[in-house]
Order: structure tokens, then sequence, then C-alpha cells
């Protein structure tokens, strides 16, 4: 019997993306019975909110007050003693699920397929590994449990419209003091969630300064998009950390891109290869970009921009 | 603390653009430069900065591979490593397993903080790290952009998806590095020099009684999907005419 758990992302207020997209990955497993795990102090609005996921059979919830912020070497153990009723663990490839997750496997004395972006059967799946320039196809013991990570980029999120029961459990697992949570420091923005946003706009080094990057704000504010940007623009301190995309950075897919002063370097194109269209905007016609750019454009950014912020009025 | 340890993975150079075979059985690695994978040379530059500053007294690199690793933690040793210590196995190891080497290599040296790069730029798995620290029963703070060290704390900052995340963990512990650490140092040539003198311990895997891990097994290898080269427009009015024709504005 293949049963499914996913471990849900949340802020304690609201469901992250990403658990709805995990769920329609572990729908591509046939037969697959899912329920959602949500691990917080106080979860039961968010576990309403995962029951509405279409496909899922049941939501766990599972209420301590160590489990908020959420800390891998405390959420670990818990979902250890949750798994025991499974054949298959699903995490998201965020950031949170990469450094949860592969602790579950250790625990669960399995390695971790990381980044599912295809199912081919129970055990077997595709992942992309060399930044994109290859997909490999794997297969997981048999006789043991999956831990894996999906590469939320190549799933659709699953509908809403179910009313999934919603089980509160209590689990007798001892947790370690080892690791304390301090602080967290987000960007203060109103923009829409990079991971999330249905339009991006990325600069990229050729912005060649913080000040510059007010170009890419205007023209994001006026799609209603969410900031992007490429390694060497967070390197040079133009844009904070968390908007990078790429290979170490995020994988995105959103609807529309906007790839700004960004030459296209693999480890930038594997971050966005799952976008609906990407515009290129670029002074270098040779640049990268080009190759993967749906719609190009040769020139001065610090003319078109403003130009294109105009005239989409 | 005492002693730090550092992996350092040999990996394809960031600069090769990786080809998969014709016939699918994996991708192209004859005749390719390899490196240090670059996130473990910032972790290395960051176990020497915290040498440096007194709050360690040793510093040792390790690999697990063939005997071409040895070339790599050559270069580790040049960059200031006190030494290194290569598990050799004729056969690509697992995730899983290296974390159990890792665990018997900190049991033999009592190590008190372990540094890996956050993930390997060839198979982009970002686990051992984590797996390190669950066979070891120990934190992890992974994707660090900052670490410091207060006796038998690391106060770490981590790169997560919504900002900056600072945690507080007990030594001993694992750390994973992201990209903003720190930018690793250049290698000199009497630093090559000095290094050929430095210890490099050989320890075969078979002999340090590490269960294998099941693996995973990768059946076959495929180029990804491309993505076809779109339209070029001449100005401002044909992109805003190609948005408009697709119905994104």
């Amino acid at each position: 019997m293949t049963k499914i758990l996913v471990i849900a992302e949340h802020t304690g207020a609201a469901l992250n993306p990403s658990v709805a997209k995990c769920v329609a990955c572990a729908t591509q497993v046939d037969g697959a019975d899912i329920d959602i795990a949500v691990l917080g102090a106080s979860v039961a609005g968010v576990g309403a909110e995962a029951a509405q996921i279409s496909g899922v059979t049941r939501v766990v919830t599972v209420e301590r007050a160590e489990n908020d912020p959420a800390i891998a070497a405390i959420l670990a153990p818990q979902i250890v003693a949750l798994a025991s009723d499974y054949s298959h663990v699903f995490g998201p490839s965020t950031a949170f699920g990469k450094d949860l997750m592969p602790r579950v496997a250790a625990l669960l004395g399995v390695n971790q397929i990381s980044d599912i972006m295809s199912v081919d059967g129970s055990h077997r799946f595709k992942r992309p590994i060399y930044a994109g320039n290859a997909v490999v196809a794997v297969e997981a013991p048999s006789d043991h449990k999956v831990v894996a990570t999906v590469r939320t980029a190549s799933y659709q999120a699953a509908q809403g419209g179910n009313s999934a029961p919603v089980e509160s459990v209590d689990l007798d697992v001892e947790l370690p003091t080892h690791t304390r949570f301090v602080g967290i420091e987000t960007g203060q923005s109103d923009r829409p969630d990079l991971q999330a946003a249905a339009k991006v706009v990325s600069g990229g080094r050729a912005l060649a300064s913080e000040e510059n990057f007010e170009l890419i704000y205007k023209l994001a504010d006026k799609l209603g998009a969410a900031i992007g940007s490429s390694r060497a623009a967070v390197d040079a301190g133009y844009v904070p950390p968390e908007t990078q995309v790429g290979q170490t950075g995020q994988i995105i897919a959103p609807d529309l891109y906007f790839a700004i002063g960004i030459s296209g370097a693999i480890q930038h194109i594997t971050g966005i290869k799952d976008a609906g269209t990407i515009v290129a905007i670029n002074k270098d016609e040779e640049a990268p970009i080009f190759e993967v750019a749906d719609i190009g454009l040769v020139g001065d950014l610090f003319s078109i921009v403003p130009e294109l912020t105009d005239a989409l009025g | 603390m005492e002693k730090i340890l550092v992996g350092l993975k040999r990996v394809v150079d960031y600069n090769v653009r990786v080809q998969v075979k014709s016939d699918g059985s994996g991708v192209e690695t004859d005749g390719v430069k390899m490196s240090i994978n670059p996130f473990d040379e910032i972790a290395l530059e960051e176990a020497l900065r915290i040498k440096e500053r007194g709050e360690a007294t040793e510093v040792i690199v390790v690999s697990i591979g063939s005997s071409d690793a040895q070339q790599q933690l050559r270069t580790g040793l040049a960059m200031g490593a006190d030494r290194a210590i290569l598990v050799e196995s004729g056969t690509s190891v697992d995730a899983l397993t290296v974390a159990r080497v890792f665990k018997a290599i900190v049991d033999r040296e009592s190590a008190d903080l372990v540094i890996l790069g956050k993930q390997a730029i060839d198979d982009d798995n970002s686990q051992t790290g984590q797996m390190l620290a669950a066979v070891w029963e120990r934190p992890q703070a992974t994707f660090a952009s900052e670490i410091s060290i207060d006796g038998n704390t690391a106060r770490v900052t981590r790169e997560v998806d919504v900002g900056l995340e600072t945690l507080d963990i007990d030594l001993p512990a694992v750390i994973t590095v992201d990209l903003r650490l720190n930018e690793p140092r250049y290698v000199k040539l009497p630093d090559i020099m000095k290094a050929k003198k430095k210890p490099l311990d050989q320890i075969p895997l078979a002999d340090l009684n590490v269960d294998g891990a099941p693996a995973v097994i990768e059946t076959s290898f495929e180029p990804p999907e491309g993505r076809q080269r779109g339209i070029m427009v001449e100005d401002v009015a044909g992109l805003v005419a190609a948005l408009k024709d697709k119905g994104l504005v």
C-alpha cells in the first residue's frame, strides 16, 4: 500500500504554496493515499487550510510549543515517529525542506531523492543534476521508505475544494535543546513572494548599483511582480540574497519572467527553465539568455526599462 | 575548540558545461577539468579564519573517493589546512554512507565542528551535512552566511527563502555554508610547496567498518528538455505588442 506523508511548510498563520505542489507530485504516484502533516505550536487554522487541498485523505497536526519556529533538528524526530505508517515522506525543495528532509532520511536509514521533477513509478523518479545540465532517472530501494523533496517549479499546485478530516496527534518524542532560534530578518516588502508570484522581474550585474535597481522595482510594481536577481547582483550587494534565482538560489516557474541585464549563465537559467514566458533585455546580443528567451530585446536597459514601465500605463 | 573537519569533494569544475553521454549511461567526465566543489572551498576558508582568530587549533580536510582526490586535498593543504585524510573508495559513495564515514572520522578525531558545503555542484543533492548531523545526533545549521563562535556555542546566520535566520547551536555541530559567507583565498606558490610536506593519511573505506546505506540506483541519464529560442523585437513597442499577444499584460 502506497501511503505518502507530505510535510507542510507554513508560517503558523498560512500554508506555504509549496504544500499544494508537493501534493500534486504525490498524486502522480499511482494509487497513493496522501496525508499532510502540519507541525507547529498552534496550527488548527493551517491544518484546516491543508484539508482543502484536493487529493488529500487526511491532515495530521502535531502541536508543541517547540515546533514554532520550525527547526529541523526538532521536527525531524517527530516526523520519523509519524512516518512509521507511511511508505513515502515528501517535503518541498525550499530552504525549509532542504534543511529538514535529509535529516529525516538519515534517521530513517535511507538516502534522500532530492528535487523530484517527475514520477515514473512508486520508487522511480527523475531529478536534475549538474545545475540542470542533465536529468537522471533514479530508482529507490523497494524495501525501504522513500524520503524525497519535490522540485516545486515542476508542479502546478493541486486545486482546493476538499474537506479532508483533520486529526490532532500527540507524539511521545524527546526533543533536543541543542539548537535555539535567535531571530529572523525578512525583507520588509509588500511585493509578491518570489516563489508564488505569477510574474517576476529580475535584474543582474548590468544594473551596476543598488540605486539603479529602483528601475526594476518600478517595473515590478507596475506589473504586480516579485523581485528576482542573478548571483552577480546579489554578490555585488545590489539586492538581498533571498532574491537570487538559480541553481543555488530559488528555482521558480512564474507565468512571466523578465531577465534584465542578466547574461544567462547556466546556473541562472536552471532556476527559470519552467517559466511560462521569458523576456530578456540585454545590450549584448550574444548573451546566452537570448537562447532561452521567448521574447528578446537588445538594447540599453537604462532607457528601455523606464520606457517599458511607462508604456505599460 | 580544537579540531575542525572540512569536507572537500572533487567535482567537475564550475565552468564546464556538462554533456550527457550519447548512450545515456552517465555524463562525460573524461578529460574534463576537476576542482574542489566551490562551496567546500568556502567551508575551508571559514575554518581557516576561525583558526586564525585563535578559536580552533587544527583544520583537517577530508575527502572520500579515488586517489585522484589527493589533488584537491593538496590544494586544501596549500590554502592552509594542517593535514588531510583521504578515505579511499574505488566506486562512488552515496550521501548517507558519506555521512556515516564522516561520523567515523569525527569519532576518531574527536572533532568539535564539521563545516561542509551546502551542496555539491555535481549531484546537487544538498543532503550530506544534514545527514551527518542526524547520525551524530548533533545540531545542524545549514546555508550559513555568517558564523561566530562563542565558547561552546556557534551563532549562525542562515540564508532562507524569506531572508536571514539566526540560530544558536551547541558544539559539536555541523554547519553547511552558502555563497555569501566569505571569499576563499588564492593559493600562493610557496604554499603549494609547503603543502607537499603536510601529512595526508589514506584510509581504505573498508577499514572504517561503516555500514553501507541502501543505494538509490541511477538508471539512465538524459539531456534536459531545452527551451526553444523565441522571437526578437526591435523596440519597447514591439515588446509590449508581443506581451499583449500572449495575454500577459
